[in-house]
């Protein structure tokens, strides 16, 4: 068995809400180094075997289901 | 005129906008998202809603749900069809319509009676209003904020493809206060407000909604 990472991330252009909501929060916690707070998405899939085949299809499924590519992007992993 | 409406598992406004087409004139027909099969219809409605939850994203799931291959190839081939909130996020989600729609930059959910301006009276579903009319109806969601990319929003300026634009209040951050658009053809459209429950003095903030489904049937009629 086997694990490959998704990470989805709203686009850099893209207005982050709920980034934002978590970075305002956290002067008043007595946090002060954060200039900027994103929040995205990790996706741990089970995978069998790690090869062409799978990564292919990981990417498929990352591109389609995971992720809308309108407003969020991805990148795939395999788990050490 | 048979205009069907999907439930999906999460749909809350399934009944209304059945309820809406019957006071139009039409004759609703419920449709269920796990059945490959749209009964005959002529039109379809994806209505308001969590559907699964929303979970993932909204309208990611239920864009996959086995009535949409047929709702997607019904639209292709130019059926009318409208969504409504979360049938808007499903429309976008499956590409039917361009850009997406991401949660308030308010971050909170907002329920008022909004005002709208009418941009396009050539689509399936507005061809019964003017542009420049204003129609009140209710508007009710968390995640409404219409984005897109410049070119995307410069192309649905230029080519007609924005039906209704917000008025006085941008509620939920759309860009270019965007409430709903359209596809080339102007068979699929959607928006964030609610026209289905907008259809009766008693239990609305009036009547603008019916509009848009009397268009539909006038459409469909003259078509």
């Amino acid at each position: 068995m086997a694990r490959v990472i998704v990470d989805v991330m709203p686009k850099p252009e893209i207005l982050d809400p709920q980034g934002k909501a978590v970075h305002g929060a956290l002067p008043r916690l007595g946090y002060h180094a954060v200039t900027d707070v994103r929040q995205g998405k990790r996706f741990e899939l089970e995978v069998e075997v790690v090869d062409e085949a799978t990564l292919a299809e990981v990417h498929a499924l990352a591109g389609t289901l995971l992720s809308n590519p309108v407003i969020e992007d991805y990148s795939v992993r395999v788990d050490q | 005129m048979k205009i069907g409406v999907v439930t999906f598992p999460g749909s809350l406004d399934d009944v209304d906008a059945q309820r809406a087409v019957r006071i139009a004139g039409g004759e609703p027909v419920a449709l269920w998202h796990g059945d490959h099969d749209l009964k005959g219809v002529d039109a379809v409605i994806l209505p308001g809603g969590f559907s699964y939850g929303d979970y993932l994203r909204a309208g990611a799931i239920a864009r996959f749900a086995p009535v949409m291959t047929e709702v997607i190839a019904a639209a292709q081939g130019g059926m009318p069809v409208l969504g409504i909130c979360n049938g808007f996020q499903i429309l976008c989600e499956s590409h039917l319509l361009p850009g997406a729609l991401i949660r308030n930059d308010h971050r909170t959910f907002i329920c008022r009676d909004q005002t709208l301006k009418v941009e396009s009276s050539t689509t399936a579903w507005t061809s019964g209003l003017s542009v420049g009319d204003e129609i009140v109806i209710p508007l009710k969601n968390g995640e409404g904020g219409f984005v897109a990319d410049e070119d995307t929003l410069d192309r649905l300026e230029g080519e007609g493809q924005v039906v209704f634009r917000y008025v006085d209040v941008n509620p939920n951050g759309s860009l270019r206060d965007i409430a709903g658009i359209t596809n080339e053809r102007g068979n699929v459209v959607g928006l964030m407000p609610h026209p289905e429950h907008a259809v009766e003095d008693l239990t609305g903030p009036g009547t603008d909604g019916l509009a848009l489904f009397t268009s539909a049937l006038a459409t469909l009629t003259s078509a």
